[in-house]
């Protein structure tokens, strides 16, 4: 058993126990109890770990295939816009409005019927097909064509932030079908359960943690497979392991759209939980702060990453709360300082973890 | 100009203005005007049209005023005495508001609001009016207020107008209001029973390319309900004909000339905010996420320029354009020396790191200066339009940012082509290691370098200054078109910035019209992820051997 693999191993282990014991502490115990977890705490942590498993999406193409996506952000939202536009149809006639059919915001443009692309989201199945099937779509196309044409380095980086760009300036448009700026809000149930109330909230946090032990999982049995050391060849030498006979563009095509897809179940886990989606999340500078997650846990490292968008958030969470002005002295130093001294991130002060990769 | 027609002029001048200012036919009495005045109180808008006709003969000194003040809502009747006075606000909020006597134009003390009852206006009234504060503005001293003053008479050519305006052009002597008004007689004469008059009136309007005078002309062409034309006369029919043609022409030639500067000023700014970076990114290969705070520390600059010398705006400008130079520079600088040179051969680490700095230097600015906006003053010779003919306008500040643009860019060029620190920077980042050999100070010459793109950058903060908020997030809302320009344009390559800037700025304009701004900009992203696929490495991709290290 190598080193790696015992962190992977403790890492799905504390997950396991966090999704057991947080819940617990939350429904459990009583308020007065110091051991009391909130709810605000519960949902929280949530909202961590779907950051965790976007930073799992972003290692393995980036840690492990070499390809730097700022574009990730991208995905994350398109699935949360998938779920959002589930929960809009699911309140129904109880809006402002109170049209049985139009989201309020189309009531409110004045349109009097509902686009082509929002039938069938008030079917659960139909949503969750959607949550995986429109991210995957957009980097099948994406990756399609900049593989195809060999376009890498920051060159792909720079194209990805583009891409996300150009979709938040399109959703921000109310003509586009997805309430404009505003977003989506106010959403009241998800699958008949209602989202203001703690024992919804406990099982969408054990959702999303079972959904990162299994992103985890995933990830980790792609990079231990044969087609996981093809991976890592491209992203060391790229032309020499074309010169091998391994096709490289498929390889670096699929993990690529494997990793949106992950990135946009992130957003649809995401999305209940903080209870809003606008086109902020499309902001090319959340793309880079992914990236930075993953740089300071440890790139390359999946635990690593994970571990990494939970400690940068929390950090997040505390210094806006306690010191907001010095919190961007502190993640811009955190940054400068990771990339100097930590090269391989905080697993790289773990022991021997020089095997892992 | 001769003594003589000098004086005539003098003499001419001194008619019209006895014609227009003062009591020109019978002393109007006091207290006629007085009278006139009150009646408007209670009337009808019919009867008030009829007094607003005597109040205009009545040639009275203070009618213009009066009617000025009517025509802006401030004519106002006091309920206690039922007397009229002009008030100094039409605003609403400013209350009590100052009265002043409509006779003798002086201060009549205050009044609360509530005391006071507006004498009201329609749409039929005010037309007259404007028209009638339009004509006694022709007297005005200033050009540019009877140049206003034609234009607004203008907007419904009338006899009664072509008599005063035949008038004023006998004694006009600034050339625009002149032309001006001969266009405003030639519409006129359109109108009149003599066909040679009228052709000689379209003939003179075809040297124009107004709106209204095209559709005045336009007009000539139609047909009366029976199937008659309107002209009657062939030859102006031919002449109109030829003369709409020839200004549609003009038009359309004038709205691509405009969409094509439009575009260039905007790929003006594209450039100037990418060049700096072409040098950070292109020649060093540094992903620097900084870039855009670099210029923002430009636009402060300009900001405590201004601060430091408040009487000299203008001129603050030009001391500001070194200044961020020197600031960005020294900033970048220290950025080199303190992170990036541990990074090079890693430029996706400098991008985390760099994206670091950037994060603290928009806070140290918030710490500085706040995060609320800082105004920065345009200075005034920068304001203001060029009038090219009747369809061309042209901004002054950008029509200087596509001069200071390609200046910028010039010196850059003859930095890098001519100058010794210039074939360094060309040598180390085509072979680092022969460079060294050849006893360059590699490291010297990285720092130059980027203190040189970062200098760069500032100095287009100044510019960003004049368009834009000086802000702590100014960087952040252009480094993504920053990259894109460096990217389309090729790394390693400034033609290609110039090049892809400038064609990036254009598409983008003549898009706009049909998709609008934001669909716009939407497009030419997709078309440029789509031209990558065409071309990795840009409009210019580097060639030989440098390339593959990239």
């Amino acid at each position: 058993m190598t080193r790696s693999d015992q962190t992977g191993t403790a890492f799905v282990s504390t997950l396991a126990i966090a999704a057991v014991l947080v819940p617990i502490l939350n429904q459990l115990v009583p308020v007065s109890s110091p051991l009391h977890v909130s709810t605000y705490v519960l949902t929280l942590i949530g909202k961590y770990l779907c950051y965790a498993i976007l930073a799992l999406a972003v290692d393995l193409v980036w840690g492990y295939c070499g390809i730097l996506s700022l574009g990730h952000a991208a995905f994350f939202a398109l699935g949360g816009y998938a779920m959002g536009m589930y929960l809009m149809r699911q309140i129904g006639p109880r809006g402002v409005y109170g049209d049985p059919l139009l989201p309020d915001f189309m009531v409110f443009l004045n349109w009097h019927q509902l686009p082509w692309f929002w039938h069938g989201f008030n079917h659960f199945p139909f949503a969750l097909l959607m949550m995986v099937l429109v991210p995957a779509l957009l980097a099948l196309v994406f990756g399609w064509l900049a593989f195809r044409s060999r376009v890498t380095g920051v060159y792909l980086s720079i194209m990805t932030q583009a891409l996300s760009y150009a979709l938040l300036l399109a959703f921000f448009r109310n003509d586009m079908g997805f309430g404009g700026n505003n977003g989506f809000t106010d959403f009241k149930e998800l699958l008949g359960f209602d989202l203001h109330r703690d024992s919804t909230r406990v099982v969408l946090f054990v959702a999303t943690a079972i959904a990162l032990g299994a992103s985890y999982m995933a990830c980790r049995a792609i990079v231990k497979s044969r087609a996981g050391r093809v991976i890592r060849a491209i992203r060391d030498a790229e032309s020499r392991t074309r010169f091998l006979g391994y096709k490289v563009e498929s390889y670096k095509l699929w993990i690529f759209v494997f990793s949106a897809v992950l990135a946009g179940i992130a957003g649809a886990l995401y999305v209940p939980q903080v209870g809003i989606i606008n086109p902020s999340e499309f902001e090319p500078i959340n793309s880079i702060e992914i990236v930075i997650w993953v740089a300071v846990g440890g790139r390359g490292t999946l635990v690593g990453a994970a571990v990494g968008a939970v400690l940068v958030n929390y950090a997040k969470t505390y210094f806006t709360g306690a010191l907001p002005e010095v919190w961007l002295y502190a993640l811009g130093a955190l940054f400068v300082l990771t990339t100097l001294f930590l090269p391989r991130g905080l697993m790289g002060l773990l022991p021997g973890s020089g095997d892992a990769q | 100009m001769t003594r003589r027609t000098a004086a005539r002029q003098w003499l001419l001048l001194l008619l019209a203005a006895v014609l227009f200012s003062t009591p020109a036919f019978a002393q109007p009495s006091d207290t006629g005007f007085l009278a006139m005045l009150g009646e408007l109180r209670d009337a009808s808008f019919a009867d008030k049209d009829q007094i607003l006709g005597r109040l205009i003969d009545s040639g009275h000194a203070s009618a213009p005023r009066v009617l000025t003040a009517w025509l802006d809502d401030r004519l106002y009747a006091r309920t206690a005495d039922q007397k009229v006075f002009i008030i100094t606000s039409a605003d609403e909020k400013v209350d009590p508001v100052g009265l002043v006597d409509p006779l003798s134009l002086k201060n009549a003390g205050s009044s609360t609001r509530d005391a006071l009852t507006r004498i009201g206006t329609n749409n039929k009234l005010r037309r007259t009016l404007r028209i009638a504060v339009a004509r006694f503005d022709l007297a005005n001293p200033d050009a540019s207020v009877r140049l206003a003053a034609v234009t607004e008479m203008l907007r419904s050519p009338d006899e009664a107008g072509a008599e005063l305006l035949k008038a004023r052009a006998a004694v006009e002597t600034d050339a625009r209001v002149k032309a001006e008004i001969q266009m405003g007689l030639s519409l006129v004469a359109l109108d009149g029973p003599d066909a040679a008059v009228r052709l000689a009136a379209v003939q003179t309007l075809a040297s124009r390319s107004t709106q209204q005078v095209r559709n005045r002309l336009a007009l000539l062409l139609d047909k009366n309900p029976d199937g008659s034309d309107v002209e009657t006369d062939e030859a102006v029919r031919q002449a109109a004909t030829a003369a709409v043609r020839r200004i549609d022409r003009s038009r359309t030639m004038f709205g691509m000339v405009e969409t094509l500067f439009f575009g260039l000023s905007l790929g003006s700014v594209l450039v100037l905010i990418a060049i700096g970076l072409a040098i950070t990114f292109g020649v060093m290969g540094v992903i620097n996420m900084a870039h855009g705070e670099l210029m923002m520390l430009g636009a402060y600059t300009t900001y405590v320029v201004q601060v430091l010398m408040p009487k000299h705006i203008g001129i603050s400008i030009l001391v500001a354009i070194p200044a961020a130079f020197v600031v960005a520079g020294l900033a970048g600088v220290i950025i080199e020396r303190t992170i990036i040179r541990f990074l090079y051969g890693r430029p996706l680490e400098t991008l985390l790191a760099t994206f670091g700095v950037s994060l603290v230097l928009q806070q140290l600015v918030r710490s500085i200066f706040t995060a609320n906006n800082r105004a920065v003053e345009t200075p005034q010779w920068m304001s203001g339009t060029l009038q090219l003919g009747d369809a061309l306008a042209i901004t002054y500040n950008r029509l200087y940012i596509v001069i200071f643009t390609i200046i910028v860019f010039a010196i850059l060029l003859a930095v890098l082509k001519r100058t010794r620190l210039g074939l360094q920077i060309r040598a180390v980042s085509q072979n680092r290691a022969m460079a060294k050999a050849m006893g360059i100070r590699s490291e010297w010459v990285d720092a130059m370098t980027f203190g040189l793109g970062s200098g760069i950058a500032g100095v287009a903060g100044v510019a960003l200054s004049q368009l834009t908020n000086v802000g702590p997030n100014l960087g952040q809302s252009y480094i993504i078109d920053s990259f894109m320009v460096v990217v389309f344009g090729g790394v390693g390559n400034l033609w290609g910035t110039l090049i892809g800037g400038m064609s990036m700025g254009i598409v983008n304009k003549i898009l706009e019209p049909y998709a609008g701004a934001v669909l716009g900009k939407i497009v030419v992203l997709v078309a440029l992820i789509l031209f990558i696929q065409r071309r990795p490495r840009g409009l210019f991709p580097q060639t030989g051997r440098s390339a593959e290290s990239q």
